[in-house]
């Protein structure tokens, strides 16, 4: 018998999928049946203890109207302005920093990206250590110059400021190397001729380096963003969302809302309310993205 | 390839089917030789009685050597969390601890074993050794689903010797708030880290003081907050005013876990408000101390915690899960143990055994007050969604503490956003 063209690309068919299916196993039983799970239960009411109670879209309604969801998206906001351009503009100016030719190159490279392979439930711990107000080395050293350091932490006002400069602190390395690969992979042809050209310095970076940078920026930016809008570790571990609800921010509300509140269907019903945040956003960005990103 | 295929379905079923035998949570509680291993979970034991439980367990299996009580314990902080996460699990403890406010909740749940049903059979169980009103409290829909297991109350601890190098007169039964305060100011002198007083700033101690300057938490038929009121506004004041004047504001504190305790038991505390729970722990403190029953304000009030030992109504021994909790609530050896170590006290209706507790020889000498601390007592208020009131409350008075809010403001916050929760 000849292999006919159909059998082929049925085995064709049949290697894609068995190449695929070591990530589409997970993927389904660890992201997609959860998810399915969740909208499920967010249209129940659950504390988790007893039967479900069939509630149709209560529970979004209910948030809606609610502060306390208001407040938590306001902190969350509030984190993510906080957050990326510090991340950002410090990843960047690492990343430029050490992507000239310098001894030790390799090692500082190696040392700003050990914060993003440390675990967070350290680095928080790390943080609220060093900005405790009562004992922590950050005021002990501004004493010495004269200055009376804030409550960082423990004050309504300073809570969320803190956990901006340690979200920053630990993302700075991974802003890093994504930049860093962009910067490398402009060729150098496009420098010199600029050079020849009359351009240098200032005006190499505004026309050369930060326009061919754009597709890595790109990147950076639509992560930070997800990874802003889901904060949570650090917040869990410094505040709890406190002092006084200062740093409740959305992720941290559908924590208490399971397992404080018993209202596990309300807090299913917050998580998809921020998937659908997330996914405008990145929709958004995605369609922005083609005025400024530069693929040439 | 054909082969790779099986070869990749084989591994990948096995990898699966190792995953999903590591995930069981199901605890195995049979025991090869016959013996039942009953599992109870507590808050109450740790960190300065798991010695006290362990000896009523130890004295339990002597008499019943077929059970094995396996001790579990976390912090109360903790203890809901997991509780709550264990029996949505399916792996709820045979037994556990449940306080006042959250048992109507687990009750409601129907997460509680019927311990009527479980009593059947049991022909020396006596109800009457309970103290009527305790019992009663822990009876839901005429069901008895938990059987009370103890009760404190908080009292004014005071640094008798920060009193005398101060020459001022110790706190007695009458003092009200102004004496405290007063008191407070002079005994603070923040150059050395002594604090005058320590009281948090939140909603347990709100409904109490609340109570105490003659206002009301919530109105008569549970249905509106009627704590926005002059009353209200007189009771959140003295507590907000503590922080940073008397007392250490949260930066000085520094989220450092029991500062309160370790700054009494350091002597740089001359008056602390806290529970009974506390005796033991200070009992060694090198100074002089004692209890008073707290100041009041138009009225006197004293906080009375009442815990209680539910059985989880999916335990596989019912029968062993009954034994052990009369055994843990009514039997001698525990109420002597209780008493003995300072523990909290037993909620027995023979007041004979009670009155061991005033002859102990640790501090603090006047034991009295704990008892005279019932004569007047403020309940907290329960309602269906009791952990979010509790938060809300905590959180606007901690904006007023913090200089955000005023406490006038604090208090309308809290309570227009209370009175959603009672719908």
């Amino acid at each position: 018998m000849t292999r006919t063209k159909a059998s082929i690309r049925l085995r064709y068919a049949g290697t894609v999928a068995l190449f695929l299916l070591p990530s589409a196993i997970p993927l389904a039983l660890f992201t997609l049946v959860p998810m399915a799970g969740s909208l499920w239960t967010s249209l129940h009411e659950w504390n988790l203890i007893t039967p479900m109670r069939w509630v149709g879209l209560d529970n979004y309604v209910e948030l809606l109207g609610e502060e306390r969801t208001r407040a938590a998206f306001g902190h969350t906001l509030y984190f993510i302005a906080g957050y990326l351009p510090l991340v950002y503009a410090g990843g960047f100016g690492l990343a430029l920093l050490l992507n000239r030719a310098m001894r030790g190159r390799n090692v500082l490279r190696a040392i700003y990206f050990l914060p993003v392979v440390s675990s967070w439930v350290v680095v928080a711990l790390m943080w609220k250590w060093l900005l405790n107000p009562a004992s922590g080395i950050v005021n002990q050293l501004l004493a010495l110059v004269g200055l009376d350091g804030p409550g960082w932490w423990t004050d309504p006002d300073w809570a969320m400021p803190s956990i901006i400069l340690a979200s920053a602190w630990k993302d700075l390395g991974f802003v890093m190397v994504i930049l860093l690969a962009g910067l490398q992979a402009i060729p150098q042809e496009y420098r010199d001729a600029a050079k020849v050209d009359g351009a240098t310095g200032f005006k190499s970076f505004r026309h050369i380096t930060f326009p061919l940078l754009s597709p890595a920026t790109f990147f950076v930016v639509v992560i930070s963003l997800i990874n802003g809008f889901q904060v949570f570790d650090q917040v869990h571990v410094m505040t709890g969302g406190g002092p006084a609800g200062a740093s409740q921010v959305v992720v941290e509300q559908v924590y208490d809302l399971t397992f404080r509140y018993g209202r596990a269907g309300a807090a299913s019903a917050l998580s998809w309310l921020l998937f659908v945040v997330i996914l405008l956003v990145t929709l958004v960005q995605i369609r922005a993205q083609r005025r400024w990103v530069n693929y040439g | 390839m054909n082969r790779t295929t099986k070869a990749a379905a084989a591994l990948l079923t096995a990898v699966l089917a190792a995953a999903c035998a590591q995930g069981s949570a199901t605890r195995e509680t049979a025991a090869e030789d016959g013996k039942v291993t009953l599992r109870y979970f507590t808050f109450s034991a740790a960190p300065d009685h798991v010695a006290d439980l362990d000896s009523i367990v130890a004295a339990f299996e002597q008499q019943n050597p077929r059970i094995d009580v396996v001790v579990e314990t976390a912090p109360f902080a903790d203890y809901f969390t997991k509780l709550q996460t264990s029996i949505a699990g399916n792996t709820a403890p045979d037994t556990f601890e449940l306080n006042y406010e959250n048992f109507v909740t687990y009750a409601d749940a129907g997460s509680l074993l019927d311990l009527d049903t479980a009593a059947t059979g049991d022909d020396d169980y006596q109800p009457g050794v309970y103290a009527a009103e305790s019992l009663k409290s822990f009876n839901h829909g005429g069901k008895q689903l938990a059987l009370p297991a103890s009760f404190s109350t908080v009292v004014l601890f005071y640094n008798k010797a920060l009193f005398d190098a101060a020459g001022l007169p110790a706190p007695t039964a009458d003092w009200t708030w102004a004496d405290e305060q007063a008191a407070a100011a002079k005994l603070t002198d923040k150059k050395k880290g002594v604090y005058g007083d320590f009281q948090p700033v939140q909603f347990f101690e709100f409904y109490k003081t609340l109570k105490q300057a003659g206002g009301e938490f919530l109105s008569a038929d549970g249905k509106k907050t009627t704590f926005d009121s002059p009353a209200g506004v007189k009771a959140a004041t003295w507590l907000v005013d503590k922080v940073g004047s008397v007392m250490p504001t949260e930066a000085e504190i520094g989220g450092t876990a029991d500062y309160d305790t370790n700054l009494f038991k350091s002597g740089k505390l001359a008056m602390w408000h806290n529970g009974i729970w506390q005796f033991a722990g200070m009992a060694d403190a090198p100074f002089d101390w004692d209890v008073v029953v707290e100041p009041g304000d138009q009225t006197k009030a004293s906080a009375v915690f009442h815990n209680a030992v539910a059985a989880s109504a999916t335990t596989k021994h019912p029968a062993e899960a009954w034994a052990w909790s009369r055994f843990l609530t009514s039997s001698q050896i525990m109420a002597t143990t209780r008493i003995k170590n300072s523990w909290e006290l037993p909620p027995v209706s023979d007041q004979s055994v009670l009155a061991g507790y005033l002859d102990a020889a640790t501090k603090p000498a006047n034991r009295q007050a704990v008892f005279d601390s019932l004569k007047s007592i403020a309940l907290p208020p329960v309602i269906a969604r009791q952990q979010e009131m509790q938060d809300t409350m905590t959180e606007e008075l901690s904006n007023a503490a913090a200089g955000r809010k005023s406490v006038q403001q604090a208090l309308t916050d809290a309570a227009a956003k209370i009175d959603g929760l009672l719908g």
